[in-house]
């Protein structure tokens, strides 16, 4: 199966129902959208996470009701620095869409989903211990992985693969 | 049988306790801390991160094959699942094709692995309630599906045996024949599990209306796998979303509606009968031919192939040293481990080493499902529900 070069035109993409559904509840939130290797994201302005993952949960004809996971990509040193990628699942449709946020280097911070997906808790902790993204109205938001005391983000790419010596 | 206690104000009546790292029961290095009253836990939390090795980091700077091996560590009681879902990952974002045979052979060491995990999961969960002679029986066939894989592979548990464009071997002569010989004999060793526990009293009164969960809160708490199925949520990845020829196989899929530690049990007892007729049918239908796909840039060349022919040992030389570039973009793959979604997020940016390179790990989700199984009931039962959830540390913590 040869690959199929990326669709990144929001108007071809409008059909899809994920696209379709956030377009017509809030049509500045859709930033942009691509549909790769069988793979559909769309990216969210990122003050209105929260709301979209609300909407798309319970749209009644595609519920996107399982959260699968919650990362973050760093594309240090290019601007925004940091994406965070939610995996959403919708257990009726077995339908994936992946939802994005892209954020500024200087004090990365967006809503967190914890009051959608309380699922959400562990994966925003990784991300915030690893990435050191601030999510907003997170319950508990401390280092999961690392040690509390430690310094940096070691998921970041200006960490140093062997650690600071 | 419990509910939640409430503190009358002013008084202090709990305690706080502490559970691990180093409590057998917690199957590695979880710790919980724990806050009870009496003999009722009132609140848990869960504090993991002591087997955070940074695998996620290491993988940016190693070349896309040598990814493979580290991949096992994960998850080291199914090391060919997490093989799988990074090849699978990383094939999707080449646009590779996998001939018939390797995806057979996949999927019926996919299964043998699920069934050497459910065996563990088996022998431990019982030994923790007290059942200890279960743990002798699985783990008497789980030293044959070891045995399987070392013949296959060379390695009994870090196996490293899928390769990105196939598998990395030819079966050995008479493979297959022990492997059904193992496929027939293995349903009656299910029977005698079953005959040790599910009708056994002492057994259904620790696990029954145990460390009870809604299907609501599984699938808002994330949890997935037999852990989700056995609140009655019916949906299995193999047979929901394909992936590796799982469409052309026939089986079903354990559902159970009662939520509790039983429910989960039943659903993974009968996953083992499921996963065997898998392997059986795999056996029946395997087709001829090749084992690796036909890209001389990404796939490594025969050995015999190397000393005769100059392209190959060009090709051999290149990939060894310096990879192979992959084309940019990104793709999450899930597939069904034995502990429920195992998801591989990959992201290149076209050189031979992965940008970036994500673990969505099971056992993670479906910890969180802990406390809300626990709160208000007695300690006795927060052994039974960490059994029941099936947790490997190795991958909580990657």
């Amino acid at each position: 199966m040869p690959i199929t070069p990326a669709v990144t035109d929001l108007e071809a993409l409008k059909d899809h129902p994920a696209v379709a559904k956030l377009r017509g509840w809030n049509s500045a939130a859709v930033e942009g959208a691509k549909f790769d290797r069988d793979e559909m994201t769309i990216y969210i302005e990122r003050s209105s996470i929260r709301d979209a993952c609300v909407i798309l949960r319970d749209d009644p004809a595609c519920p996107f009701n399982y959260l699968s996971d919650v990362t973050c990509v760093d594309w240090y040193p290019s601007q925004p620095r940091f994406e965070v990628v939610y995996q959403l699942l919708s257990i009726p449709k077995k339908e994936r869409v992946r939802l994005k946020v892209r954020l500024d280097g200087e004090s990365p911070a967006v809503e967190s989903v914890t009051s959608v997906w309380p699922g959400a808790n562990y994966f925003e902790r990784e991300v915030f211990d690893l990435f050191g993204i601030r999510f907003a109205g997170h319950p508990y938001l401390r280092r999961i992985q690392m040690p509390e005391d430690w310094e940096g983000h070691p998921l970041r790419k200006d960490y140093p693969v062997e650690g600071y010596r | 049988m419990t509910s939640t206690p409430v503190l009358e104000p002013g008084q202090d009546r709990t305690m706080i306790l502490n559970m691990g790292p180093h409590h057998p029961s917690t199957h590695g290095v979880l710790r919980l801390i724990l806050e009870i009253d009496g003999e009722t836990v009132v609140r848990m939390m869960p504090d993991i991160g002591y087997l955070h090795t940074g695998i996620e980091k290491t993988c940016e700077a190693k070349f896309y094959q040598q990814v493979v091996p580290l991949t096992d560590r994960i998850d080291y009681l199914c090391p060919m699942t997490n093989n799988l879902c990074y090849v699978l990952a990383v094939e999707k974002l080449l646009g590779l094709e996998i001939p018939p045979k390797a995806q057979w052979l996949r999927v019926m060491m996919n299964e043998l692995t699920r069934i050497n995990s459910h065996l563990v999961w088996l022998g431990t969960h019982a030994m923790d309630i007290g059942a200890l002679t279960v743990f002798l029986y699985c783990f008497r066939e789980r030293e044959d599906v070891l045995r399987l894989f070392e013949a296959i592979s060379g390695q009994r548990m870090m196996t490293s045996y899928f390769r990105i464009g196939g598998v990395a071997l030819e079966p050995p002569l008479g493979f297959f024949d022990r492997v059904r010989d193992f496929a027939n004999r293995f349903p009656s060793k299910v029977d005698e599990y079953e005959n040790l526990l599910t009708g056994n009293p002492i057994w259904t009164m620790r696990t029954k209306g145990v460390a009870r969960i809604t299907a609501e809160d599984a699938i808002a708490l994330g949890a997935s796998g037999p852990t989700l199925r056995g609140s009655g949520v019916d949906f299995d990845l193999r047979r929901d979303m394909p992936y590796s020829g799982y469409e052309n196989f026939k089986f079903k899929v354990p559902v159970s509606q009662e939520g509790d530690v039983f429910a989960r049990y039943i659903c993974r007892v009968q996953e083992l009968r499921e996963s065997i007729a898998i392997v059986q049918q795999a056996l029946d239908g395997m087709p001829e031919g090749p084992i690796k796909a036909d890209a001389p840039k990404v796939v490594l060349p025969d050995r015999e192939k190397m000393k005769t022919q100059m392209e190959a040992l060009i090709y051999h030389f290149k990939i060894i040293t310096e990879g192979f570039a992959v084309p940019a973009g990104e793709v999450y793959q899930a597939v069904e481990s034995p502990r429920g979604e195992m998801g591989y997020y990959v992201v290149s940016d076209g050189t031979a080493k992965p940008y970036r390179v994500h673990m969505r790990a099971a056992c993670l989700a479906n910890l969180q499902l802990l406390p809300k199984m626990c709160e208000g009931r007695l300690l006795a039962d927060v052994v039974a529900a960490i059994g029941s959830i099936d947790i490997v540390l190795g991958e909580i913590d990657r």
